[in-house]
């Protein structure tokens, strides 16, 4: 059985979200109610249009929810000003994307010092520190590279050397592997599990290549915009 | 955040050098364009502020610009000198000569008469010769400008002799004056003289030169002056920009040179402000990275409108060094003498670039205000 966590990093209640009015409006969540731990991998699966992106999009606070209530690290979003749920995602969430998003113009190194440069850490210290943590994430003097001199899979450690380097409580990965081969992927995700996986730090990865499910310490299965099936491993024991 | 906004800008060398070259040839052709008018209304008015001594133009009533000047009685200088507040008063003759040189050739020359007492009005810097030699008989002070049009490649020369009215005519000096509207001669000599050198005419009288008695102002000795001689009298600034109304009313000058500075800036609006744009929904993930990330709306704007301002500063500065380095490569040229990039042009150049660009941003901006975050968990 997988360690039973005590503290809940994300807690949503009766999260619903429409998108349109009138005839033209969706329904992406219809009432989901989920907790993530502390200290463990959450997968969040399901199939495409499930309403994975738009609750993952909620839980970082991109998104506001139509009803029901989100609680992320203690604090709750519908109590925040948008400037200080800003301010929040700029301190506490680290972002994966699957896509990279990396600034072409910028270095390895400068791209994954972006979020201490938005906390106000001076550039030259916050690019060490960035070129740093590329060095431990496996990308040894690849720091100056441009993405575009980049793999797949090494931009993508650039994206999660930048998700870590202001030591976020919450990781936010949306379908990390999706760009990948096989083999890069499963990579990634072992560098998520070692790296970002820790105690204080939630992780929470979107995604639908189900050759990654076993990384997971718990299992979200959505449908239809419902949490059908929550689903417990034992990685975080054999982790242990 | 300012250095990851010049590092996205620059990034991109095509759309940065789009942009650039947008808002530095917009500022080129304004800037360019707007100085060749300012050239051409000071060309306009080149005899009136040629001529330093008077403050006071006294006139026909129905003289509506310097160069179309009816002729006044020679008793009217006297009537000018009787009102209260104007200190002395001169006789000007000013009116085109066809002056015809030894070998056949002529040219339309403008022929200033000054007062032969005084010389009021005579020219302030002589490259050659003395101002004294104007009193010498059919002696004649020529412009720099009118010497190389009327004898091309030839070095300044004094004693040249024209025939004006079958009259002959010696150049005793060749001086500096401010280039007229039409590329013409100006010729200085001493009134009598040149009532001798101008077609027969019953009056030749063309304008009274006088100066306002000291702390008197010269609007009011104007005043005194029409009303006592029922003459047209303007103070110097005066006559200046009526002289500039006529031309900007009466001529198609203004218009055209509207018509490319209009186009100028809307070639601007559209290079600069389209190549900003794609520039802006070509990174617009980037930008939403960087909302999700935690960047505020607030410093979003701020990196739009600083690569905004870095791109209109460097066109900016590109164009008017290419629009002042074309003013200084052709400050020798007499066809073009008198065009220059007064100051004033280039702030309102300026002005019009910050208009530019702020229209460039502004739709970049609205575009990334609207931007979801949340577009960046799209694949």
């Amino acid at each position: 059985m997988a360690s039973v966590a005590t503290e809940w990093a994300v807690e949503c209640r009766g999260v619903t979200k429409d998108f349109g009015q009138g005839e033209a409006k969706v329904q992406a969540l219809r009432g989901v109610d989920l907790e993530v731990p502390d200290g463990e991998m959450t997968l969040l699966v399901g199939p495409s249009g499930c309403g994975k992106t738009t609750l993952i999009s909620i839980i970082a606070g991109l998104l506001d929810p139509t009803a029901g209530e989100v609680s992320v690290l203690g604090a709750e979003y519908r109590r925040m000003s948008g400037r200080a749920k800003v301010a929040f995602r700029a301190a506490n969430i680290g972002f994966v994307f699957q896509q990279y998003n990396l600034l072409p113009a910028l270095s390895a190194a400068e791209n994954a010092a972006v979020p201490l440069l938005i906390a106000g850490v001076p550039r030259r210290e916050a690019v060490r520190r960035a070129a740093a943590l590329l060095d431990e994430l496996g990308l040894v003097g690849r720091g100056g590279s441009l993405p575009s001199q980049l793999s797949g899979g090494q931009q993508q450690r650039v994206a999660i050397a930048r998700a870590l380097v202001h030591e976020p409580r919450l990781l936010v990965c949306d379908e990390p592997t999706a760009a990948l081969d096989a083999h890069s992927g499963r990579n990634i995700m072992e560098l998520l599990r070692r790296i970002a996986v820790q105690p204080g730090r939630a992780v929470i990865v979107v995604t639908h290549d189900s050759r990654v499910f076993d990384f997971g310490d718990r299992i979200v299965h959505l449908s239809d915009g419902r949490v059908e099936d929550v689903e417990v491993t034992n990685h975080g024991e054999t982790d242990a | 955040m300012s250095w990851i906004a010049w590092k996205m800008l620059t990034g991109d060398r095509s759309k940065y050098l789009g942009i650039i070259f947008g808002v530095a040839f917009a500022s080129l052709l304004m800037a360019h364009q707007v100085s060749i008018f300012c050239g051409i209304m000071r060309r306009t008015t080149s005899q009136i502020a040629d001529i330093h001594e008077a403050n006071l133009w006294v006139m026909d009533p129905k003289v509506q610009y310097v160069e179309e000047a009816a002729p006044l009685h020679d008793t009217d200088l006297h009537r000018v000198r009787g009102v209260q507040g104007v200190d002395w008063a001169v006789r000007l003759y000013k009116g085109l000569v066809r002056a015809r040189m030894p070998d056949g050739n002529f040219r339309q020359v403008v022929l200033l008469g000054l007062d032969d007492a005084t010389l009021v009005g005579a020219p302030v810097t002589l490259v050659k010769g003395s101002l004294a030699d104007l009193r010498r008989p059919d002696a004649v002070v020529l412009d720099e400008a009118g010497f190389q049009y009327m004898w091309p490649g030839e070095p300044f020369t004094l004693g040249k002799t024209i025939e004006m009215n079958d009259r002959r005519a010696v150049v005793v000096g060749i001086c500096k004056a401010g280039a007229p509207f039409q590329s013409m001669p100006i010729m200085y000599t001493r009134y009598n003289q040149a009532v001798l050198f101008a077609p027969r005419e019953r009056k030749l009288l063309t304008f009274v030169l006088a100066r306002s008695e000291p702390g008197v102002p010269p609007a009011e000795v104007c005043t005194r002056i029409e009303e006592q001689t029922g003459l047209k009298a303007l103070t110097k600034d005066g006559f200046t920009w009526e002289t500039i109304k006529y031309y900007i009313r009466f001529t198609g000058i203004p218009f055209n040179f509207g018509i490319t500075v209009t186009l100028g800036f809307i070639v601007g609006v559209a290079i600069a402000g389209q190549t900003f744009y794609l520039f802006t929904i070509e990174n617009l993930r980037q930008f939403g990275a960087l909302k999700a990330m935690g960047v505020s709306n607030l410093r979003i704007v701020g990196m739009v409108l600083l690569q905004a301002a870095l791109v209109g500063i460097i066109g900016y500065a590109i164009g008017m060094g290419l629009a002042a380095a074309f003013f200084e490569v052709t400050k020798g040229s007499v066809a073009l003498a008198g065009f220059y990039l007064p100051w004033q042009v280039m702030v309102m150049t300026a002005v019009a670039v910050m208009l530019i660009i702020l229209l460039a941003s502004l739709v970049s901006i609205r575009r990334v205000l609207v931007l979801e975050p949340a577009v960046v968990f799209r694949g």
